[in-house]
This record gives structure tokens, C-alpha cells and sequence, in this order.
């Protein structure tokens, strides 16, 4: 099997291709028109800074993805097929692509162009575009994008940020934009070449609350002023555009298209202790001049933005299990292969039940985040369960994260595992506000 | 299709179970806990209404404590089953959001009747019916380690003839049949354990003492004499062969089930005590609104969130066991996380929240004290928290428990 992330891409998507779920699901099309598209245009780099969005298309009204039809009245744990192929699909992604390519992405702070090509090759990203822009979705899907952030934070918690950050972009459009702004980016998301973008609400403060942000934008003319400054925000130097959440006057929270070539706008990088791969940066916005259009949906208050703080905070919750996962399968050959005094370390109950405190934290994890999302999938309320959900991964994946080094000892402190990659990245869960959003 | 609500049709029995919690368990809660030992009268009557439920329904779950909501009709679709499991655990949790002790109390709900419904032959099971039948496990030198039981059973012509003393058997004073765990060759460790129904009237079994206890005073807890015990050979559980393979393992299955709803019971006194808790907080201005972060809010406020964190997790997690065994998924594993987690954090909470009441809390004039009293229970009985976790990181591990002791 080829060694670059692309030649691993491809032989994925072969398998998917040839497996009769493919079929079934009627995937085959998106699939083949990938790999068509992906041999004419090559696996060019994306997005040069200054890219143009123009709608190609009229939308007389937003185009808003469902709820599922029908939700059976069952406490049921199975996945759909769709999300079972999905999972496969993410799985061997994750192990071939996202986790060799982990640690040099870490080192240089960026991940590899060819690997975010290759996660558009898998087509993930149209299942966030409506139908009728171009995309494959046909119904909201909270739960399905936990699961995709779930698997891909196995391979690699800051590389599965930057795949879904734009992402996380096209659900908030699909969610809250105007039927002019849909018409405008969405179809780009659905294309070979979609666009790179995040969503920025953390800023550098201690105890900072998305509820009482500093970041401040005016209304001036028919349109706004925009200061203030971003924190740890994923693709920052290459991002197409942003989601820039600040309060509006006394309008409350207010969410705005952001391009980083408009005046005032300065991007600079800020590598942070985890997320490396993601390109955390931070955006400072010093008078920078907004049109009405750049208000996400047109309106004051068209934007829920507790509810895009749930999301994002249960997408968090999420790449938290994905690492989680991560650690206790590393963990377990590597303890039982270990012998210290003449016995594997794992015949110890001391070192034993730290793994399982492990495994049960992380189930009590996974359900939480499971229900809140399933919650939000339903037209439920689920800030409660967002919430709680929150305070829960936040602490435990933190203990999870350090127990893991713990389990490997001195070795689990030198690069040559990934443990001590994953420790720095679980920390970001119980402070990170945006960046990405179900 | 993933969804973790309760079906509407649960939501149903559990307000039923609710309104038993409130209604009949908390106005009498206090009274049994200080007069431990008194037997609770009026459960006689809510057993009466039960077992006419029970008439409805078809054939009890299994439940040991089920309080017949166990009697649910099963919901399914798909090949998706919410049935009998999932019932019981989610009737368990609000029966205990009202007494721990009480429901422990139910005429004919015992664990004795748990495992005879899980393995008794169609004859036994006729032969036993509308007994209340208590679990003798336990012994002086055999706690969690119950391979190491030394209770003997001999054949003698057509009946088994037992000896041996029995410690911690909940409802041993009030039941009317005892399920006795014994061995058939103390030389042959775990395969040779076999359980045996015992009449209370037959000759040689005697009640010798009632225990004084921390918590769940409202229960009996007895030890038990055998001398010369006869019961007919028709009266052991299971098959009578000891086969080294798979003898002990039969025996353990039934905590696969017993263990989910004891995790139900830690979820429902914790619930009892986080939903007391939030009352008197309020009264002195903490009130939570699930708006600002954790580190911004009053630390009791936050106290008050992980609590709700911990207990929702303990919650799923045993929703997720009894669901499994409810579509007969293996659920070993599943089974003791959802015992784990949820007996030590309705012990955590239950005391956390006597700590923020302060001498509200600490004091009889509130529950609190009691159900503090009453969690840690749940983190012992039907295997400790460290049992628990043993057999789950054995299955992780891919151990034995020759090599993970």
C-alpha cells in the first residue's frame, strides 16, 4: 500500500466503493464523481487567501435541513447504516491517514494539504450541504456528526479539528443563514474544493464566558464596526473566511462573515500546548468595516447563539471521546505487554483498575454527549444536556488524558508514543468556546 | 437509530412508581429507619396491589426488587427491544427516589425470587410460586470471594442435607424461603457451588440474628443457621452434575441482571437527595440555570452541576446495561460499569449533599443523613466497587482471574 496520505486515501475509498453498503445507500454516485473530479483537477492546494464566493443560484428562502422523519419511541443505542459505513470509512481513515500523519502535523503546526484533500475525497462534507445546494444532506444530523468527529479524533484530535471546522461553518449556515448567504457559500462546501473557514468565539481572557464576550461590533451606516480579538481559532492563516461571534451594541451576541483581507483584520499565528495541527491563530479586529450582509442571517437574533454554543460544546465533547478512545486502546496492549517484576504490569490491580476507571468514565462520557446530540437531532431542548455534558467530558477526559501518560511512565513523557500528544490535546476540552460545532 | 429517551410508554410506569415512591415509601421512611426491625405493615398492602399487576402481566422478570415494574408490556420496533430489564430498572430507580430500604422490604420481591425466575424448571418455578424467597450467599469467611463458600450440601439418598452459617441475607427474618448457596465438594472450588431452595419451616434453618446497620434500617438482614437442613433433591437450582467449565459461571449470569438494577437503585437515592438538595439551595439563593461556565458560577452552584453530571452518566449507563440485556447483547462488562459508576457516585453525592444542607443536611429532621446513610450500601452489596472494577478491567485486559487477582 502507498505510503502518502493520498495513496492511503485512495485505497480507502476503494474499499468503500467496492462494499455492498456503498450500494445500498446509493453512494456510489458521490463517490465516483469524487474520484473523477479529484484526478481532472488534481490534488490542487486549497483555497488562495482572497477566494470569491458568488452565488450561482437564487434561493427565494433558507434551505433548513429537517428533523428526522420518524424517531422511533425506543431507548436504542444502534447506529443507522448510513452511520455505520460512515464510521467504517472514518475508522480506516483515522488509523491509515490522520494517525501517521499526527506527529509531524503536530511539529509544524499545520496539517498537510494532501490529507485535507484526501477528507474531501470521502465526501463528508457534502452530507453538511443541503440537497438542493448541491450537497447530499437531507435531514439534520447532530448525532451523525458526533460520530464523525468521534472516529476522527481517534487518529487525531488537532488534525480532525481543521477537517471540521468548515464543516462546522456549512451546519451554521445550513442552520441560520439568509437564503442569500446559503445561495453564496453553501454550494462551494459541496464541491471538490470547499472552502476553508471556522467559526471564532473564545478570546484570550481568563474565566472567559461566551456569554459576556469583549469582542464588540457596532452599527454604522447599514452595515457594522468590528473590534476586538479571537482566541484559538483553527485554520486561522489559511481560512477563507470566519464566523466572528461579538455582541452587537446592546443587541446581545451576534455572529458575522469575517474575511481576513478586510481592513483592520490582523491573523497571527498562536500555537497553543494541543490542537497544533488545527493552526490555532488568533484574529484581532481593530475598526473593521462590515456590510449588513455579513450578519449571519440577515437579522439580529437570526442566529440562536446558545444554541451554536451547545453544538459546539457537544462536537467538543465528541473529539474528546475520540482521543479518549485513543488512549484506553493504546493503552491496554502497551500495559499488557509490560513486564515489570517478572509479571505483565497489568496483573496489578493498581495499574488494572486505573484502565477501567478509564473505560468507565469514557462510556459515561460517550453516553452523555450521545444524548444531548440525539436530543438536539429531535428538536429537543438539549441545553441542559449540552451542559452537563460539558462539565462532564472537561473533567474526565482531562483524567483520562493524564492517566494515559501515567500508564506508560517515563515512556509515556517522550514523544516516542503519542500519549503525550493526546494529554496536551485533552486539555483543550474544558476550555474551548467555538472552532468547530455539530 | 440512536435516541437515549425512555419510551412514553416507560414514562408511564415510572410516574406510576413515582407516585409509590411519594406516597407510600417517603411518609414512612423515617418511621422504619428508627425503628429498624419493625416490619413495614404497609407494604403488605402495596404487595397485594403488585401482585394483582403482576396477575396481568405475565410471568416476573426477575426482577429481585422488580415491584412489578417489571410487568411493563414490551415496546419494540425494528427488532429493537425496550422490554422487561429496562422496565424494572427504570421502575427500581424512582421506588429508591422514595426508599432503598422499603423496596428491599417488598413481600415476594427478593433476590431469592431473582434467581429462581432465572433458572428454576418450569416444575420448580410452579412449586415456588407467590414465595418470598431471600439470597443466602454470604458467609463469615466468604465475602466478595464466594467460591471460597463453605456452606455444605450432601447427597443423602433422595434429599441434600446442608450445613453451614449464612451472614447479610437481606429480608432472611421475613421471607418464607431462603436461596441457598452451597457446596457439593468444598474441594473443588467454584463448579461445585450450587443454590438450593429452603423452606423457612423445614427443620435445621434458623434465623439466629438481626443485624444493627448503617443504612437501609427499613430491611432485615439476617445470619442464618443451617444444621442437618434436609430439602428434597428437587430442590436444587440448576443442574445437579458439578462440570468445571461452566457450573460457577451459570450461578454468576444472574448478576448480569441483578447488578444494572442495583445500579437503578444507587441512581434513584442519589436523584432523591440532588433534588432535596437543590430546594434548600435555593432557599439560600443558589439556583442553577445551566447559563455561565463552571468556574464562573458559586462553588456549590458547581458542585451542584458535576453532581448532575455524574449522576446523568451513572443514569445512561445503566440504561445502557439493561438495554443490552433486554436484546440479548453479553452485557458483563456493561453490567458492572453501570454498578461501578453509579454505587460510588450515589455514594459521593448523597454525602456531598448532607455537607453543602450543612446541619440541615446532617440532622433527622431532613432525609439526607439517611440517604447518606443508606448509599453505601449500594456500593458493597452484589459485588464492591472493586469487584466491579476487577471484572471489568478482566475484560478489557483480556485477563483471568488467575492472572489479575
Amino acid at each position: 500500500m502507498a505510503n502518502d496520505p493520498i495513496g492511503m486515501t485512495l485505497s480507502v475509498l476503494n474499499r468503500i466503493a467496492g462494499s455492498e453498503a456503498a450500494e445500498r445507500l446509493g453512494l456510489r454516485k458521490p463517490i465516483e464523481r469524487f474520484a473523477y473530479q479529484a484526478t481532472r483537477t488534481g490534488f490542487a492546494a486549497a483555497g488562495a487567501a482572497a477566494r470569491q464566493f458568488k452565488a450561482v443560484q437564487k434561493l427565494l428562502q433558507p434551505e433548513r435541513l429537517p428533523r428526522p422523519e420518524s424517531v422511533p419511541d425506543l431507548f436504542d443505542l444502534t447506529e443507522t447504516e448510513q452511520q455505520q459505513m460512515f464510521r467504517e470509512t472514518l475508522r480506516s481513515f483515522a488509523d491509515e491517514v490522520m494517525r501517521p500523519a499526527a506527529h509531524e502535523a503536530d511539529i509544524a503546526c499545520a496539517a498537510p494539504e494532501a490529507l485535507l484533500a484526501s477528507f474531501t475525497e470521502l465526501g463528508i462534507t457534502q452530507f453538511a450541504v443541503p440537497e438542493a445546494l448541491g450537497g447530499a444532506a437531507t435531514e439534520q444530523s447532530p448525532v451523525t456528526n458526533v460520530l464523525i468527529a468521534e472516529d476522527l479524533a481517534r487518529g487525531d484530535m488537532g488534525l480532525a479539528v481543521a477537517a471540521l471546522a468548515p464543516i462546522g461553518v456549512a451546519n451554521a449556515l445550513v442552520r441560520w443563514g439568509s437564503a442569500d448567504q446559503q445561495a453564496k457559500y453553501l454550494p462551494a462546501f459541496a464541491g471538490t474544493n470547499p472552502p476553508l473557514a471556522a467559526i471564532a468565539i473564545n478570546e484570550p481572557r481568563a474565566l472567559f464566558d461566551p456569554g459576556a464576550m469583549a469582542c464588540r461590533a457596532s452599527a454604522k451606516g447599514d452595515g457594522f464596526v468590528l473590534n476586538g480579538v479571537k482566541s484559538l481559532v483553527p485554520l486561522g492563516q489559511s481560512a477563507d473566511f470566519f464566523l466572528v461571534a461579538a455582541e452587537l451594541d446592546t443587541k446581545g451576541p451576534q455572529v458575522f462573515f469575517v474575511r481576513p483581507d478586510l481592513p483592520g483584520v490582523t491573523v497571527t499565528p498562536e500555537p497553543a500546548m494541543g490542537l497544533r495541527a488545527a493552526s490555532t491563530c488568533s484574529l484581532h479586529f481593530a475598526d473593521t468595516p462590515l456590510q449588513a450582509e455579513d450578519l449571519l442571517g440577515e437579522r439580529v437574533g437570526a442566529c440562536d447563539f446558545e444554541e451554536m454554543i451547545d453544538l459546539s460544546r457537544i462536537l467538543w465533547c465528541a473529539l474528546a471521546l475520540g482521543t479518549g478512545q485513543a488512549v484506553l486502546d493504546y493503552v491496554i496492549p502497551y500495559c499488557n505487554d509490560r513486564i515489570a517484576f517478572g509479571e505483565p504490569i497489568t496483573h496489578r490491580q493498581s495499574v488494572a483498575f486505573m484502565i477501567a476507571n478509564l473505560a468507565i468514565e469514557l462510556d459515561g462520557m460517550r453516553l452523555l454527549t450521545y444524548r444531548a446530540a440525539s436530543r438536539a437531532e429531535q428538536g429537543l431542548p438539549f441545553h441542559r444536556e449540552a451542559y452537563l455534558a460539558r462539565v462532564f467530558c472537561a473533567e474526565k477526559a482531562m483524567e483520562i488524558g493524564t492517566n494515559g501518560v501515567q500508564l506508560l511512565g517515563g515512556h509515556g513523557f517522550v514523544k516516542e508514543h503519542p500519549v503525550e500528544r493526546w494529554y496536551r490535546d485533552l486539555r483543550v476540552i474544558g476550555l474551548a468556546e467555538g472552532g468547530v460545532m455539530a | 437509530m440512536i435516541n437515549l429517551e425512555l419510551p412514553k410508554k416507560l414514562e408511564a410506569l415510572r410516574g406510576m412508581a413515582h407516585q409509590v415512591a411519594n406516597e407510600v415509601f417517603r411518609p414512612i421512611a423515617r418511621k422504619y429507619d428508627l425503628a429498624e426491625h419493625a416490619v413495614p405493615v404497609e407494604l403488605e398492602m402495596l404487595a397485594a396491589v403488585m401482585d394483582g399487576m403482576d396477575q396481568g402481566g405475565g410471568a416476573a422478570a426477575g426482577a429481585g426488587a422488580g415491584a412489578g415494574a417489571a410487568q411493563a408490556k414490551e415496546t419494540s420496533e425494528g427488532g429493537v427491544r425496550n422490554g422487561a430489564n429496562m422496565a424494572t430498572v427504570a421502575g427500581i430507580t424512582e421506588l429508591c427516589w422514595g426508599d432503598v430500604g422499603l423496596l428491599l422490604s417488598m413481600p415476594r420481591q427478593g433476590l431469592g425470587n431473582a434467581a429462581i425466575a432465572a433458572v428454576a424448571t418450569p416444575e420448580q418455578r410452579e412449586r415456588f410460586k407467590g414465595c418470598w424467597a431471600a439470597m443466602a450467599i454470604t458467609e463469615p469467611g466468604a465475602g466478595s470471594d464466594s467460591a471460597a463458600i463453605r456452606t455444605t450440601a450432601t447427597r443423602d439418598g433422595d434429599d441434600y442435607v446442608l450445613n453451614g452459617e449464612k451472614i447479610y441475607v437481606t429480608a432472611g427474618g421475613r421471607c418464607d424461603t431462603v436461596v441457598v448457596w452451597a457446596t457439593l465438594d468444598p474441594n473443588q472450588g467454584r463448579a461445585a457451588i450450587k443454590s438450593f431452595v429452603v423452606p423457612k419451616d423445614t427443620p435445621g434453618i434458623e434465623v439466629v440474628r438481626l443485624d444493627h446497620k448503617l443504612g437501609i434500617r427499613a430491611s432485615d438482614t439476617a445470619t442464618i443457621m443451617l444444621t442437618d437442613c434436609r430439602v428434597p433433591k428437587e430442590n436444587l437450582l440448576g443442574t445437579p452434575e458439578i462440570e468445571p467449565d461452566k457450573g460457577f459461571a451459570g450461578v454468576m449470569q444472574t448478576f448480569d441482571n441483578t447488578r444494572p438494577m442495583v445500579a437503578g437503585m444507587a441512581v434513584g437515592v442519589a436523584q432523591a437527595a440532588l433534588d432535596r438538595t437543590r430546594e434548600i439551595l435555593e432557599q439560600v439563593g443558589v439556583k442553577m440555570d445551566y447559563k455561565r461556565p463552571l468556574f464562573s458560577v458559586s462553588a456549590a452552584q458547581a458542585e451542584l452541576y458535576r453532581m448532575e453530571a455524574d449522576l446523568e452518566a451513572a443514569r445512561l449507563l445503566t440504561l445502557r446495561a439493561a438495554w443490552m440485556a433486554d436484546n440479548r447483547k453479553p452485557n458483563s462488562k456493561e453490567a458492572s460499569i453501570s454498578k461501578a459508576k453509579a454505587g460510588r457516585v450515589a455514594n459521593a453525592i448523597t454525602l456531598r449533599c448532607v455537607e453543602l444542607c450543612a446541619a440541615v443536611g446532617y440532622t433527622e429532621t431532613e432525609l439526607l443523613e439517611k440517604w447518606s446513610r443508606d448509599s453505601k450500601i449500594l456500593d458493597i452489596f452484589e459485588g464492591t466497587q472493586q469487584i466491579q472494577q476487577l471484572i471489568i478491567a478482566r475484560r478489557l485486559l483480556g485477563k483471568g482471574s488467575d492472572q489479575l487477582r
